[in-house]
């Protein structure tokens, strides 16, 4: 019973981390990777001390200047509406994350705990459903600030989330076909082995659709209308400002968390490490911990060097540059020295597992290769926003209307052709 | 009381609350958003009944797609015109409405038996799953599934037709 309860509070717990923790990360590529592509610096001038940490700082210091600022409500605003409107988007973005599985199942004391906040029998339509309400946060702030631009965002976002929505659905349908089942697990299972596996191999029109659509429904560049800054100021949240901005702020980050790690987790194997299913790696559970910590103790000493080539290049401000130093310490030399005690320890990485150990090993680099397709998929949506323009408002219904949803309803036709033919 | 009944009375008189305020409201905004949250505690109702799949369709298609539709709609409406039409109901609808509304809380209550609030201790296997539901729809109510969607089909080529007069041109 204690056991159930940890392993409840331990699952809820870990999903908002993943959530939560990568926000601030994603804020800080945004302005990176704009910087990067635009031909800039990106942030470079927030410091803690002698350290900037390239733009992390930043981040930072923004979370200061959000909580200082002014909470201004307009005065002919609706006052419960426009109060609860931020906390909606941001309760729909997390809840959703709830039914995705970001790692393989622990097993302790004999009993396997698949590590989700939930394990719903139709896991994908509860996504459907969640996402769906996102909308209602983003119509409730237009509505009631009272302001034309805020309406005018809050018209564009919820036609253009109920156009996209439908194709959504659809692009999922043919993908479920292969699957054979709404729960999530199962359609990651249903990937595991080598990546030809992969639904994005198996269903490449779902995969292109549904990665899309995923932008539609975060409202991101190139269908970003809703807030379409060059039409209507910034739409649904002109008049928010200070913390309640900062909730819209960070649901935009969160909602992009949550259509990557689904994005992975239907299309690109979820937590499946490619050509090593979960029982070949809680069965090798011992050598794979010891090439992994071999690994990050020699690509811990490599990347410890570079960064202190780079600590004795100096930067424009010195000589020496305090931020290769840090880095060298915290990604390069800290983890190196670290598996190399580890490797020194067990006598050159002699492990020996139960299937507890075995499974928590497995768990853990499963939980690893998760965060990285989850974080790729992330980048990618930073990648388009500062590489594609936005569209406009008739040729985003165009495109949704009568492209799209056509070349859904094809691939599921054409699946359940293809299906079929395989059954006989 | 049992812990499922708890709740079944907490969804329950949330939604019974939240749909009085859909039509007492003034607000037309705010009786949306009611109607959004009776959907949730409806679709809670569900949860407790082990039918997920019914929860799930719920949330997603009256609460994500209808009631959006029904938001968009009022803001473009002028909201003020609105509240008029409200006053504007005459005594003989109002009393055949009064009259209908209790014969049908007669039918009900003459239904629903007094007693404790009853679950099934056992449930068959893959009770409200989505394979049993599959299972139901496309075999033993195959036609009556086939006839629904024929029937929404129709509804949709007459909206068009009607916002499609020939020979006017569109907006």
């Amino acid at each position: 019973m204690l056991l159930d309860l940890t392993m409840v509070l331990v699952r809820i717990a870990l999903m908002l981390l993943v959530v939560l923790q990568v926000i601030p990360l994603l804020i800080w590529w945004e302005r990176k990777v704009s910087a990067y592509i635009q031909s800039r610096r990106g942030p470079a001038y927030a410091s803690a001390g002698p350290l900037r940490l390239f733009g992390i700082v930043h981040t930072l210091t923004d979370v200061v200047k959000l909580i200082g600022k002014e909470d201004i409500t307009p005065s002919q605003a609706n006052k419960p509406f426009h109060f609860i409107a931020p906390a909606i988007a941001m309760f729909v973005a997390l809840l959703t994350f709830a039914v995705v599985p970001y790692s393989g199942s622990v097993v302790i004391d004999g009993r396997e705990f698949s590590l989700q906040a939930a394990n719903l029998n139709a896991g994908i339509l509860y996504i459907l459903a969640i996402a769906s309400l996102g909308v209602y946060g983003i119509l409730l702030a237009a509505w009631s600030s009272n302001n034309k631009y805020t309406i005018l965002g809050g018209l564009r976002s919820s036609s253009q989330l109920v156009s996209y929505e439908l194709v959504m659905s659809l692009a999922l349908v043919g993908a479920l076909m292969v699957y054979g089942s709404l729960e999530l697990g199962k359609a990651v299972t249903h990937q595991s082995g080598p990546f030809w596996h992969w639904g994005a191999v198996v269903q490449p029109v779902a995969a292109l659709l549904f990665i899309v659509c995923a932008f539609a429904e975060t409202n991101r560049n190139p269908f970003d209308l809703p807030e379409g800054e060059s039409e209507i100021v910034a739409g649904y949240h002109v008049e928010y400002s200070s913390l309640r901005f900062a909730l819209f702020f960070m649901a935009e980050y969160a909602n992009m968390i949550v259509a990557s790690g689904v994005i992975a987790t239907l299309f690109f194997g979820g937590y499946e490490i490619p050509f090593l299913p979960t029982e070949t790696l809680r069965a090798n559970a011992a050598p794979i911990l010891r090439i992994v910590l071999l690994a990050t103790a020699a690509g811990g000493t490599l990347a410890g060097l570079f960064f202190g080539y780079l600590f004795f290049q100096g930067n424009e401000r010195g000589p020496r540059d305090p931020d290769a130093a840090a880095l060298a310490v915290l990604f390069g030399f800290g983890p190196a020295v670290a598996a190399g005690a580890v490797l020194a320890l067990t006598g050159g990485g002699h492990f020996e597992f139960g299937p507890t150990g075995a499974s928590l090993v497995a768990a853990v680099l499963q939980f690893a290769c998760f965060m990285a397709k989850l974080l790729f998929f992330a980048f990618l949506f930073i990648w388009v926003r500062w590489t594609l323009p936005r569209f406009r408002y008739d040729q985003l219904m165009r495109l949704g209307w009568k492209y799209m949803l056509p070349l859904a309803l094809l691939n599921v036709l054409a699946t359940a052709f293809i299906l079929e033919r395989m059954a006989k | 009381m049992t812990g499922s009944a708890l709740l079944f009375y907490v969804f329950g008189a949330l939604a019974l609350a939240s749909a009085v305020l859909v039509v007492t409201g003034k607000n037309a905004i705010a009786s949306a958003v009611y109607l959004v949250v009776a959907f949730f505690n409806l679709a809670g109702l569900y949860v407790l009944l082990e039918a997920h799949f019914l929860a799930a369709s719920q949330i997603l298609v009256y609460a994500g797609a209808i009631t959006v539709l029904i938001l968009f709609v009022i803001m473009l409406l002028d909201v003020s015109q609105l509240v008029r039409l409200q006053g504007s109901r005459n005594a003989i609808a109002r009393s055949l409405g009064i009259v209908l509304a209790g014969l049908f809380a007669i039918l009900l209550a003459s239904q629903l038996a007094p007693g404790e609030v009853g679950f099934p201790e056992k449930l068959p296997e893959g009770f409200g799953t989505v394979e049993s539901i599959g299972d139901l729809l496309f075999d033993r109510y195959l036609l009556a599934f086939e006839l629904v969607s024929v029937l929404l089909l129709a509804a949709i080529v007459a909206a068009v037709a009607i916002a499609h007069r020939e020979g006017e041109s569109t907006p």
